[in-house]
């Protein structure tokens, strides 16, 4: 019974609470015990076992009551960069570590007004800043996926690796991620599930510790891509408290899934098949385009000129935004303190104690790229790249609905890889583009490697056109037959 | 009335440009909705916000906006219509986000002019570079404990307006009047209250010399947060004269942030030059630019309210002042307001007489200001009113003001209980004068004789026998009448 509770997914648990085939309650105890039988893959920095049981009651309640809200009684677990009243909220940094909000984030107070129930805070890269989730202070996740034929533990992808980890594992139903350059993709592609950054501006930032402002993007990361229309709806809305967050309705996004493709045109960007990309993501692509073209796409081949310029300026404009955003750690008003000779002395031992390597490597190149002398001809020039970026999906999107390219460069690598930064950073070449633009993108597992390892496909439209988005996304999904891990 | 500093090598001027730190009237903060109240409690007036917890987003204050607008268009300035809000990077426990939210290279009020009026009765324009929107940063106490310092979070997010002069002036005089003018202004528009003492007005003074004649800059020293306009004054006198004389040593001036102490009268080197800060300033991420449209500042334009220059210019067209009655009654709203009032209906020039000379002269002796004023409005325009009527005479009427002054009563009340009618019944005077006449016929005499200045004298007799209350003029004629007979 246990673990066929956790195996469902958001639309059928959905109906299926409603029809009081099962409570909230008991879908919650069978989620809590799997985290406990999954503690190896250290998803969950946080439990929150009692507040789940609570909120789960609550929702059998109004259940019972006929007043079932939209994700009613539905487990899911919160990523750790997310503020959360009452519960420990660290950003997996030492530096935070303690730190209780007295406060909840937009986010998750619209999902927790949905009716979810919270089982705990997922790990994370520190501070959402890297790409294999093995920068967090309380440790490295495990890819629940193993290869076939050797003996390797993976990375579940970062920074949102926890929330990757925990839902392909059937540790939550679906979790929260957020996107500053891929972070929310390229764990959905290591781990076989759906992840949707969607517009900038759509979700709010406020309560969410932030990385780099005018890239953070919160979105879903969930089992199929009705369960993230579904998710992304309770998310998404506009917040006064975030003048970056965006006026607009929010449209249906469960709605329009099942109009299939027919008539859309698909642009596939000849920028994204640099010489050396690996042959199976290059052949899951190929197959990618002839499913949509099958399913009554156009595809249409197109150019994103200032594709290869997306990564360095991703890498001068996410740190220093980051530079700026981490000052106010800085052992004065909560976290970390440690005592100094003097104000800058304890500045200095407080961040080097409370920050982990790579968030001082941004950090350091944050300030560097700002500097006297420096800003022109790094942040400057950076954000007149980004500017081109911009320019060239917009010109895509006169020409195409939607644009199909692989998520990540590969599938999931070993947690004990030896991996220099640079090749690193490299994972993110294909999501940081949208990342800069700001427009919707999404990841669908489209397949597996000859390891066995998922793989996924990106999906990118323009500005607020969510709805395309989702019927690419399905009619990916449809074709792909992919399947999923069992629970544990 | 320029200012040269005679020094041995020759003369010299000094040129001084000040930024002004003006707390914007508003109950809100700049990117918050805490309160901006002055002498609460040690952090009450503190949202997550303002205290820059994880995740907490600044949101701008329109009405901040409205107020930055409002005083550029005071400044007679371009208000620029894109303008963007930056981070200036540093890092000091009175500043929770580790940077404070200003503006840089694109601020919300370009280049204005300030006129100066001057007690010689000159005016002088002085240039705005320009004004930005900011917010203030915490305080911190030092002196509550042996080894700690305490960091109180009240003002860190008060909105501030730096309004940033031009290197214009050309002595502490003008500084001074600087001050006092912009202060004026930014009552009138009510955008800033212009307190220095509770530090809602503060003023840094830039201030570098050169010699009478040459056109040069040289280098600039910067005075910090000097806390009233006598203290700007001293301050840039003190260091125009410690330039002089290290220039004259042979020695060079350092660019560098001085600390004025009145109480030693000298200015100290406060931050160095190895410490000066990489503010690294960019666009603040969490902020939209601010685009203004333009009916938003054509509405703030139409509901301006009359300035010192449009009321001085007013006053001297519509009440026939001179320049410096004029000056001093617009230099405070209130004290214009006041003028305005008792000059309604009445000689507009008794009642700046009035006004200026007698009750500012009893207003400064009890330094407070007209607001506190014992003497109404509408009971000084009465005294005026029965000085007009002959009901009193001028000597009577200051008796009854310092009457006034002294119980706050009003003017009847006043003039009733001091039985202050004077006597412009002809006959009692006549009497009176007769008296006189008949017992100093020696006087008499010198006057028939050419002695014109024997006038004065029988008046003043005159009045003494009628215990002050005769009408002067009535007396004077009554005697000159009788004299010639």
């Amino acid at each position: 019974m246990s673990s066929e509770l956790t195996a469902l997914t958001i639309a059928e648990a959905r109906s299926r609470l409603r029809r009081k085939e099962f409570s909230a309650l008991e879908l919650t105890e069978a989620h809590l015990s799997a985290m406990e039988r999954a503690r190896h893959l250290n998803a969950y920095i946080t439990e929150t076992a009692d507040l789940a049981r609570e909120r789960a009651k609550d929702s059998d309640k109004r259940i019972a009551a006929g007043e079932a809200r939209a994700m009613d009684g539905i487990p899911i677990g919160m990523k750790d960069l997310f503020c959360t009243e009452g519960v420990q909220t660290t950003a997996a940094s030492h530096i935070l570590e303690g730190f209780t909000p007295p406060y909840e984030s937009t986010v998750s107070q619209k999902l927790r007004d949905a009716g979810t129930v919270m089982l705990g805070k997922l790990n994370l890269d520190e501070f959402a800043m890297g790409s294999a989730n093995i920068t967090s202070y309380f440790g490295a996740v495990k890819n629940p996926w193993v290869p076939k034929g050797r003996n390797a533990e993976l990375v579940p992808g970062g920074s949102s690796g926890g929330s990757a980890a925990a839902t392909s594992a059937h540790l939550c139903m679906a979790a929260t991620g957020t996107d500053t350059g891929g972070s929310i993709r390229q764990p959905a592609s290591f781990c076989g599930l759906v992840g949707v950054k969607p517009t900038y501006g759509r979700c709010s930032r406020w309560g969410v510790v932030a990385f780099a402002s005018s890239l953070d993007q919160a979105g879903p990361i969930t089992r199929n891509v009705r369960d993230a229309a579904i998710m992304l709806k309770a998310m998404c809305g506009h917040d006064p408290k975030d003048s970056t967050s965006a006026n607009l309705p929010v449209p249906d996004f469960e709605a329009v899934l099942g109009q299939g493709v027919k008539g859309l045109r698909i642009g596939i960007p000849k920028e994204y098949r640099p010489d050396g990309l690996n042959a199976e993501v290059n052949a899951l692509w190929n197959k990618g385009i002839d499913w949509l073209e099958k399913a009554g796409a156009t595809i249409v081949d197109i150019s994103l000129p200032h594709t290869k310029y997306a990564l360095p300026t991703y890498y001068i404009v996410a740190p220093a935004e980051a530079s700026s955003n981490l000052a106010r750690y800085d052992g004065v008003r909560f976290g970390l303190r440690v005592p100094g000779k003097n104000l800058d002395d304890m500045y200095a031992k407080t961040r080097a104690a409370g920050f982990g390597a790579e968030v001082k490597r941004r950090i350091m190149i944050g300030t560097y790229v700002l500097s006297a002398g420096y800003y022109d001809a790094y942040y400057v020039k950076a954000q007149k790249v980004r500017a081109l970026i911009v320019r060239d999906f917009n010109e895509a999107f006169a020409k195409v609905d939607a644009i199909l390219t692989p998520t990540a460069p590969s599938a999931a690598f070993g947690i004990n890889d030896k991996i220099d930064t640079i090749t690193m950073y490299l994972n993110d070449v294909f999501t940081v583009p949208a990342s800069l633009a700001g427009i919707p993108a999404a990841s669908v597992p489209a397949g597996l490697t000859a390891e066995g390892l998922p793989l996924g496909l990106q999906v990118l439209t323009k500005r607020w056109d969510e709805e395309t988005l989702f019927r690419v996304c399905q009619s990916l999904e449809d074709a792909a037959g992919f399947k999923g891990l069992a629970p544990l | 009335m320029s200012y040269i500093i005679k020094g041995e090598t020759g003369d010299w001027e000094v040129v001084i440009g000040l930024e002004v730190h003006a707390q914007v009237t508003s109950k809100a903060k700049l990117f918050s909705g805490a309160p901006t109240e002055f002498g609460a409690e040690p952090n009450t007036q503190v949202s997550f916000v303002d205290a820059a917890m994880p995740g907490m987003l600044p949101v701008l204050n329109e009405y901040a906006v409205e107020q930055a607008v409002k005083t550029g268009l005071g400044l007679k300035a371009k208000v620029n219509r894109n303008s963007v809000f930056a981070r200036k990077n540093y890092f000091y426990a009175d500043l929770p986000f580790g940077y404070q939210i200003s503006q840089f290279d694109q601020p919300i009020v370009g280049e204005g002019t300030i006129v100066l009026d001057m007690p010689d009765g000159t005016s002088r324009a002085v240039g705005v570079e320009r004004l930005h929107l900011e917010q203030d940063a915490g305080k911190l106490v030092h002196d509550m404990h042996a080894t700690k310092s305490f960091v109180d979070l009240n003002r860190a997010g008060v909105p501030l307006m730096e309004i940033v002069s031009k290197p214009d002036m050309r002595s502490p005089e003008e500084a001074g009047a600087y001050l006092r003018k912009l202060r004026a202004i930014l009552r009138y528009l009510g955008t800033c209250d212009g307190n220095m003492e509770e530090g809602s007005m503060r003023c840094d003074a830039n201030v570098s010399v050169r010699p009478v004649g040459s056109k040069e800059l040289r280098t600039r020293c910067e005075i910090k947060n000097v806390n009233s306009v006598r203290f700007v004054m001293q301050a840039i006198d003190h260091e125009a004269r410690r330039h002089v004389e290290v220039y004259e040593g042979g020695g060079k001036i350092d660019q560098e942030t001085r600390l004025y102490d009145p109480g030693q009268n000298e200015t100290r080197a406060m931050r160095s030059k190895e410490m000066a800060h990489d503010y690294r300033y960019f666009p603040d991420p969490d902020l939209l630019p601010v685009e203004l449209t333009e009916e938003f500042v054509a509405q703030i334009a139409k509901n301006l309210p009359e300035l010192p220059d449009d009321k001085k210019a007013r006053f001297e067209k519509e009440y026939g002042l001179t320049a410096y009655d004029a000056d001093v009654l617009v230099s405070e709203k209130e004290n214009a307001l006041f003028f305005e009032e008792v000059a309604k209906g009445r000689d507009p020039k008794q009642a700046a007489n009035w006004v200026i000379t007698n009750l500012f002269g009893v207003l400064n002796k009890k330094g407070v200001g007209i607001t506190e004023s014992p003497v109404s409005a509408k009971n000084l325009g009465r005294l005026i009113d029965l000085i007009a009527d002959n009901t009193i005479s001028g000597r009577q009427a200051k008796e009854a003001f310092e009457a006034m002054v002294e119980t706050g009563k009003d003017t009847d009340a006043i003039v009733a209980e001091k039985g202050l009618k004077q006597i412009t019944d002809t006959g009692a005077i006549a009497a009176a004068v007769d008296q006189v006449l008949a017992a100093n016929a020696d006087k008499v005499a010198q006057f028939k004789a050419g002695k014109e200045q024997v006038l004065g004298w029988f008046v003043g007799q005159v009045m003494k026998a009628s215990q002050g209350k005769a009408n002067p003029a009535m007396c004077n004629e009554l005697l000159r009448k009788k004299l010639a007979q």
